[in-house]
């Protein structure tokens, strides 16, 4: 797919497969956002939060996300992107992000989006309404 | 329990959409296109100039919501939403701020679940808002309690 404007409701953008996650994925993103949560590097903090193990960062899967529609950039622009955080992501996990055009109103293109861990359960889900420039 | 904070909001902060931090927040998402960090092709693109990712705002500072005690653990991200005018563009300054946009408790798998919703914003110069976002944070009966105490 090269442009947006060719895709037809019902159409996907190509899904990505992130590399498994790793913990220097997390610690990368806890320097890059300023979020130094430590349940999301620490075993020890994330046992005492009574989860079995560190998680991702929901926004670290969010911001994984947007890259489907990066290299869309002179076509238009991301207006709308809202998620719901539905599951933790996991170390080693193997996230899968995928959207899917539901409407076209110029110049506007409403697509589903979800992130789907190896088990094939969603880790997040929503929607991203991007704005197509005047063509 | 916080409902008493609607409406309260942080006094704007100067941020700049810092080009090293853009590059690196891109790294972290492993979303490194050129777009983010290249500037010839931010040049030659019709922004003229690099941009940041959507997601970007995370990193900025939105200031502090006088008597807003929220703990540093045991909170859960719910929901996030970002809306835009046009992309953040590097090297641009951006004023931002939050605030309490609601608060509302309902009965979840864990007892009585609290919802805080904070909403945020960033502004040009001019004071345009260039972005804003709203953040659903849950917090736990068991997190209340302790922050009753």
């Amino acid at each position: 797919m090269s442009t947006l404007t060719q895709l037809q409701v019902g159409e996907s953008l190509t899904e990505v497969q992130l590399e498994p996650v790793s913990r220097m994925d997390l610690i990368k993103y806890s320097g890059a956002s300023g979020d130094f949560n430590p349940i999301h590097t620490i075993d020890d903090e994330a046992k005492k939060a009574g989860l079995p193990g560190i998680i991702a960062h929901g926004m670290w899967t969010m911001g994984n996300l947007a890259k489907l529609f990066t290299a869309y950039y002179e076509e238009g622009f991301i207006q709308d992107y809202s998620i719901r955080f539905k599951g933790m992501v996991f170390l080693n996990d193997v996230v899968t992000l995928r959207a899917t055009l539901t409407e076209k109103q110029d110049p506007l293109l409403r697509f589903k989006v979800q992130a789907v861990n190896q088990q094939g359960n969603e880790v997040l889900k929503g929607e991203v309404v991007y704005h197509q420039y005047g063509h | 329990m916080f409902n008493d904070q609607i409406g309260k909001q942080s006094n704007k902060v100067k941020n700049a959409v810092e080009r090293g931090a853009v590059k690196k927040f891109a790294e972290a998402i492993g979303d490194l296109h050129p777009i983010y960090f290249d500037e010839e092709t931010g040049r030659l693109s019709r922004y003229r100039n690099n941009i940041a990712p959507p997601t970007f705002p995370r990193i900025f500072d939105y200031g502090t919501i006088e008597g807003l005690n929220l703990p540093n653990k045991g909170l859960i991200h719910g929901e996030q939403t970002f809306h835009y005018s046009r992309p953040l563009v590097v090297g641009e300054v951006v004023y931002c701020y939050s605030k309490v946009k609601n608060y509302f408790e309902k009965k979840g798998n864990f007892g009585q679940m609290g919802f805080l919703v904070l909403e945020s914003f960033g502004e040009d110069e001019a004071g345009n808002v260039i972005f804003s976002s709203t953040s659903t944070i849950v917090i736990s009966e068991a997190v209340r309690k302790v922050l009753v105490k």
